[in-house]
């Protein structure tokens, strides 16, 4: 097994120079922590039968923070269901994700200007949604580039294949970043794939592969950034597969005692993302437990703010589940609307 | 005006709609070759290979590029070879073309075109003659046209392309070249929705789609010739449907046949005797006929005839209607 590169190892020591300043580290670790806060609050409320099914990520968050803080604005992001920390650092408000999670469409609802689709439920098909979002970018010209998260079950899917296939053929600006956290629901990464790594598949389609460790914040951003600095820059895509470990559940509907997956959890809480970064921040001088203490109930404030927004929403009524499937609804789904008022659908 | 066949129809919508430079067409081999049934030929080397683009074989790629591209503000037109070949597609247009507008609440939309060509009677390959409408028309949030003639091929093509929304195009193969009609030239639209009223008539109302014309405008005449005055209406349009000139047409008449190529069981044709019977039934003279395909795999060239719905058929439906 080839070592993934890192540049912050456990005990919080640089292994190479930083990518990043200390400020913005600061930055990307208060991301962090809110992005654990939300994922805490959603698993809580989830429990308390506030939520749908909620598909926790903790562990992940040096992945998704990092993999997103070197896009602009104007770039696509296409994600899935545990990607939450990734679609808010690049501007999807919590307030959609808490939404989407109690099992409103209006989740989905981006903000104009923000260029994140709402995440993708089935598994694998949304990264070919990333080739044509970066494949119109280059048409047009623009120097937009596309980044996919996705997991290592999701590399099973024909999709995945052909996504790979067509970003190479046409040298797409596009970033592949496969969180590689060693599960698919009960199955585990070696039955997946015979390959050693994910990221070798690149090669199969003239895509670099790279392999990174995932709860390094600064490794997962160093890679992100030179793969979408070749993207934007005419060299085509780039596979990264980050090294990850999924802390909890696949979902909250799921008892992972049934298949091993528990065992590994003490050693990788050990490796924790946001402990590495916490533990160089104070070795830097840049941490203490007062500064904590304030980003932890800036989280908190935001979590709950959205939270409070979210549930205070009423549901869609039943004339407004006919108002979006088309810019017009069409005379069949005004009779439907009719029909479902209780009213005569015709003389 | 000019004469052109269906095919040359659709090549004239696509190089009008290609003017637009937001327009791309991608698929197997609609660029150098000019597609298996030459519908896009001479637009590669018209547009150049970023605007009519030869994609890897991979249909699921196909409508998931395209899908994103739609989403990036571009409007691609998809070509899928034959409709046997959509089927590794239709995750991507049933779980994603067709929810985006719904699962963003109008944030994001898929201004595409799919277009497949469908249909049998030409002796074609295994998978090569499918009519599997239905399938489409059940999913929601895609709309379905069906033309059945030049003018209105190359209309709703550019319907197609100028909708806000996701529209698969179902281009009967067998009558590709078979029929011919005057085509405007420039740039015109036939509306998504509409039926057309072919011929007007008191007795019965046949109602066809696609390729079916061919063989409804057949009985018709027959029909005519033996002095049965027949409503005939092009349905063209299967999401949404024209609701309103088939029932009025049937309230006429009092008698109808519904006639489909694809299989019988839930097609498109049970779902028109439904909205038939929900409409007119108490101005039915007659049980409404479905004259359809079997609820069998297509047979292969040598026993396709069986299959096929006929005029025969179709005649004799329409007397039966008459005789009830």
């Amino acid at each position: 097994m080839p070592e993934p590169r890192t540049i912050l190892n456990e005990n919080g020591e640089l292994l190479a120079d930083s990518p990043l300043d200390l400020e913005t580290i600061q930055n990307l670790y208060e991301s962090m922590v809110i992005a654990r806060t939300y994922d805490h609050k959603a698993s809580a409320m989830q429990r308390q039968g506030r939520l749908a099914t909620y598909a926790q990520f903790e562990g992940q968050e040096a992945c998704q923070i990092g993999s997103v803080a070197p896009l602009e604005p104007r770039d696509w992001v296409a994600a899935t269901y545990r990607d939450a920390a990734a679609m808010w650092a690049h501007g999807y408000p919590w307030v959609n994700l808490v939404l989407g999670r109690t099992g409103d469409e209006r989740g989905g609802q981006a903000p104009e200007g923000v260029n994140v689709l709402p995440p993708s439920i089935t598994v694998g098909g949304h990264m070919i949604h990333a080739v044509g979002l970066a494949w119109a970018e280059q048409l047009k010209g623009t120097g937009a580039v596309a980044l996919t998260l996705f997991g290592d079950g999701a590399t099973s899917e024909g999709d995945f294949h052909e996504a790979m296939n067509f970003a190479g053929v046409y040298t797409l600006p596009v970033v592949f970043f496969c969180q590689n956290n060693g599960w698919a629901i009960s199955m585990p990464r070696d039955r997946q794939t015979a390959a050693e790594t994910i990221a070798s598949k690149g090669a199969g389609y003239g895509v670099p592969g790279v392999l990174v460790d995932g709860n390094d914040l600064l490794a997962v951003f160093a890679a992100t950034a030179e793969a979408v600095d070749r993207a934007r820059n005419g060299g085509g895509a780039t596979l990264i597969e980050a090294l990850t470990y999924r802390m909890g559940p696949h979902t909250t509907t799921d008892d992972p005692g049934r298949y091993g997956h528990t065992a590994a959890v003490g050693m990788w809480a050990e490796r924790d993302p946001l402990e590495r970064v916490r533990r160089y921040l104070e070795r830097n001088g840049r941490w203490d437990a007062d500064w904590e203490a304030g980003i932890e109930d800036h989280a908190h404030e935001i979590v709950e703010a959205a939270v409070a927004e979210a549930e205070a929403l009423p549901p869609l009524s039943s004339d407004e589940i006919f108002e979006a499937m088309f810019a017009e609804p069409t005379t069949q789904l005004r009779e439907q609307q009719r029909l479902a008022r209780g009213e005569r659908a015709h003389d | 005006m000019t004469e052109r066949t269906v095919a040359q129809a659709l090549n004239a919508a696509l190089d009008e709609a290609l003017e637009a430079p937001d327009v791309v067409l991608l698929g197997e081999d609609v660029g150098v070759t000019g597609g298996v049934f030459r519908v896009s030929d001479g637009l590669f080397k018209k547009y150049g290979p970023d605007r009519v683009i030869d994609t890897p074989v991979a249909e699921s790629g196909i409508i998931g590029a395209a899908f994103g591209m739609a989403i990036a503000g571009l409007r691609p037109i998809a070509e899928i070879q034959f409709m046997g070949f959509s089927y590794p597609a239709v995750d991507q247009i049933i779980n994603h073309v067709g929810r985006i507008r719904n699962r963003s609440r109008h944030r994001f939309t898929a201004p595409m075109v799919i277009r497949i060509p469908y249909g049998g009677g030409i002796g074609a390959a295994e998978h090569h003659s499918e009519s599997a409408e239905a399938m489409f028309v059940h999913t929601p949030g895609v709309k379905v046209v069906v033309p059945s003639n030049p003018y209105d091929a190359k209309g709703l093509l550019l319907a197609a392309i100028d909708d806000p929304d996701p529209v698969v195009v179902l281009e009967p193969i067998r009558v590709y070249r078979s029929i011919k009609g005057d085509v405007p030239d420039g740039h015109y639209t036939v509306p998504i929705g509409l039926a057309a009223m072919e011929h007007e008539g008191r007795d019965v109302t046949i109602i066809a789609y696609g390729a079916m014309m061919k063989e409804a405008r057949a009985a018709a005449v027959q029909l005519e010739d033996d002095g049965v005055s027949v409503e005939l209406i092009d349905l063209r349009s299967l999401v949404p449907f024209d609701t309103e000139m088939m029932v009025d047409s049937v309230r006429k008449t009092g008698r109808a046949v519904v006639v489909q190529e694809a299989h019988r069981s839930a097609g498109m044709a049970s779902e028109i005797v439904a909205v038939l019977q929900e409409h007119a039934l108490y101005h039915l003279n007659a049980p409404i006929e479905r004259i359809t395909g079997w609820d069998v795999v297509i047979p292969l060239r040598r026993a396709e005839k069986h299959y096929l719905p006929t005029v025969d058929q179709i005649v004799a439906a329409a007397r039966r209607t008459l005789e009830a």
